[in-house]
């Protein structure tokens, strides 16, 4: 860092402090001039919109946590209070919260681009897996910051979750108390997920440091898949692509305050605004919708898997569950290494995008599968059924079927460069 | 050793820390003094030995004082301290049930009928997944009295089938609304994902009609 070339710039100051540290030349070079593929669709402006959404979040989150109590007698209350009393506490908390749904819609968009422009094959391998790593951060915060109101949900879904940890064979149970500092969901575990949830987000934003240091090293990937080979394929991040990402950030944002100022409640759940009680079970607990595919994937897994023909269990259905539900966002960590065709872009491989959309409504079936409750019928199916075998294609999709194309997919002939892509789409539209 | 690139920081004509004389010191060769610092010949040095016990050294050290940090977060002496609960069993009636607190958890007095007895103890044990005849989940002689941590052992929801107007499930003892377990009238899991019996806390009989959880 600051070992390469350094701009000159006109203003004294500014080049006085550039000499002495190379702040400006580095936005400039990263920011200013840095040279992007010129064909980028509005797919490319999720990136921009997650960040733009954790700061967003960071900033509501500090000023809410100035008026809240992370006390099980008074969190519900001071929750309260922050949505009737503070000065702006209801839009502060309604950004926040709807803010939370919003970033996973991003990182969801942004997460499925990468997937169908093949953005994590080489060399964007440690780019893609420190995605990868940033999303499991967000659910960790998420979950944490949704214990915080103390309501039914909050504390119900604490106690799923955290219960999960249990069913690590030998040590489960003693790992579980210590999560909770007591044998029960109380006010420790209150306090420590406090402390955590505030703490988790910066811990994301030096993940997302990396991220982009990353993403500067080998430039972005594009629509078509191919690598620039010269200037006629890029063009200056400004004001091109500043301008774009202001632009979709502008549209996101319409759509997002639609929600936290007509609809602030409408992605939550209202069980959620009765204080924690932890004598009573709301009859149907269910996560935050962003959790949902995962949460069914867990509960798909009802059968222990044993040695056949005699009682020894090698994995309980609980432990079964965990383990597809971690594995499925294991198989994405290795995705760079399952798929290795030499194709990146779904555009070029027919095959691929197919498969690549089932996938897609498969997730989103999954979700829907979540949402409903264990004994739920589904046209005449029982919801388990459809439950496990979309968790069957989830793993099928990675195991299966990206192995077997990379062997057996031809695809499309990729054109020359960017610019003859770009040439070929006007001529097309012409 | 100067470091200097056209167009560089400008500092950059400042004599740089020397690494090419580090690494030869540390990798024991004749220093620029012409001191040998190697101990024997096969290579090794005392620098090595240095290096190795320091750093394990520090490995430990790091250890011990993450050993605070970790435990700072398992149960404090005052939730400790809350660990037994009395309970009187003199108000329930036959074929009732209550939930008292343990712990922050709820268990589950339930004075049982003969015919919920002799449910429980017709069950063919080797059909049971976590295979417990009902004897040894009561006290003897005190069949009637079943007592569990309401807790399901799946995902710690509370099962519903205290009151009379909730679902018992199929097997007329407890149903968890999260993920669908069925526990029978001794509290064993019979239908869905939950992998164990609903737990027994450990508890005496002080009289009769008193009951020591804990």
């Amino acid at each position: 860092m600051g070992s390469g070339e350094r701009i000159e710039f006109d203003n004294k100051v500014v080049n006085w402090i550039d000499e002495r540290l190379p702040l400006f030349t580095l936005m400039q070079k990263e920011y200013g001039v840095f040279p992007t593929p010129r064909n980028f669709n509005y797919f490319w402006n999720f990136g921009a919109i997650a960040m733009f959404m954790l700061i967003a979040m960071i900033v509501t989150g500090i000023f809410l946590a100035m008026n809240y109590t992370p006390h099980v007698d008074m969190a519900f209350d001071s929750v309260e209070r922050i949505d009737r009393d503070v000065n702006w506490g209801w839009m502060l908390r309604d950004i926040h919260m709807n803010g939370a749904s919003f970033f996973f819609i991003a990182v969801y968009v942004h997460i499925f681009r990468g997937m169908y422009y093949g953005s994590y094959k080489k060399p964007r391998e440690l780019l893609w897996i420190l995605g990868v790593v940033i999303f499991l951060l967000m659910m960790a915060t998420a979950f944490m910051g949704y214990v915080l109101p103390w309501g039914q949900m909050s504390y119900w879904g604490a106690t799923v979750i955290t219960n999960l940890f249990s069913a690590i064979p030998f040590v489960g149970d003693s790992i579980v108390t210590l999560l909770w500092g007591g044998f029960a969901i109380d006010n420790p575990t209150l306090n420590r997920f406090f402390a955590l949830h505030y703490l988790m987000p910066f811990v994301i934003l030096a993940v997302v440091f990396l991220h982009v240091w990353a993403l500067h090293i080998c430039g972005s990937n594009n629509p078509s898949g191919i690598e620039p080979k010269g200037k006629q394929d890029t063009l200056p991040f400004h004001p091109y692509y500043t301008m774009k990402d202001t632009f979709g950030l502008l549209v996101f944002l319409v759509v997002f305050c639609v929600f936290v100022f007509y609809a602030p409640d409408y992605l939550g759940h209202p069980d959620n605004y009765k204080e924690a009680n932890s004598l009573v079970t709301p009859a149907h607990i269910v996560p935050e919708w962003y959790f949902l595919p995962f949460y069914a994937i867990l509960r798909a897994i009802t059968f222990d898997i044993g040695i056949p023909f005699t009682d020894i269990t090698i994995i309980s259905a609980k432990l079964g569950g965990v383990i597809s539900m971690f594995g499925s966002i294991g198989l994405l960590l290795i995705l760079p290494w399952l798929d290795t065709h030499p194709i990146r872009s779904c555009r070029y491989r027919p095959k691929y995008k197919f498969f690549l959309l089932v996938f897609l409504v498969v997730f989103c079936m999954l979700g829907y599968v979540g949402s409903q409750s264990a004994d739920a019928m589904f046209f005449g199916l029982p919801m388990t059924l459809v439950g496990i075998l979309c968790t069957t294609y989830y793993y099928g999709f990675f195991l299966v079927i990206i192995p077997w194309l990379n062997n057996t997919e031809k695809g499309r002939d990729l054109p020359k460069s960017i610019h003859d892509a770009v040439l070929q789409a006007e001529r097309e539209k012409a | 050793m100067i470091y200097k690139e056209k167009g560089t920081n400008s500092f950059s004509d400042y004599p740089s820390f020397n690494y090419e004389y580090c690494i030869k010191m540390t990798a024991g060769s004749k220093s620029q003094d012409g001191i040998s610092l190697d101990h024997d010949d096969d290579g090794e040095t005392r620098r090595d030995f240095l290096f190795l016990t320091a750093g394990s050294f520090g490995a430990v050290g790091a250890g011990i004082a993450v050993w605070p940090l970790v435990s700072s977060m398992n149960p404090a002496a005052d939730t400790l301290a809350l660990s037994t609960t009395e309970v009187d069993l003199s108000p329930i009636a036959k074929g009732q049930s209550i939930t008292v607190m343990w712990q922050g958890k709820p268990v589950f007095v339930r004075h049982r009928t003969e015919k919920e007895v002799e449910e429980a103890r017709a069950v063919n044990i080797a059909d049971l997944s976590d295979k417990q005849d009902d004897v040894e989940r009561v006290t003897k002689d005190k069949d009637e009295w079943l007592i569990v941590v309401g807790i399901c052992t799946h995902l710690g929801c509370v099962p519903v089938g205290q009151k009379t107007s909730e679902s018992k499930g199929d097997f007329g003892g407890w149903f968890c609304p999260c993920h669908g377990s069925h526990y029978d009238t001794s509290g064993r899991i019979r239908k869905g994902p939950a992998p164990k019996n609903l737990a027994v806390p450990p508890y005496e009989f002080l009289s009769d009609t008193l009951i020591k959880i804990g």
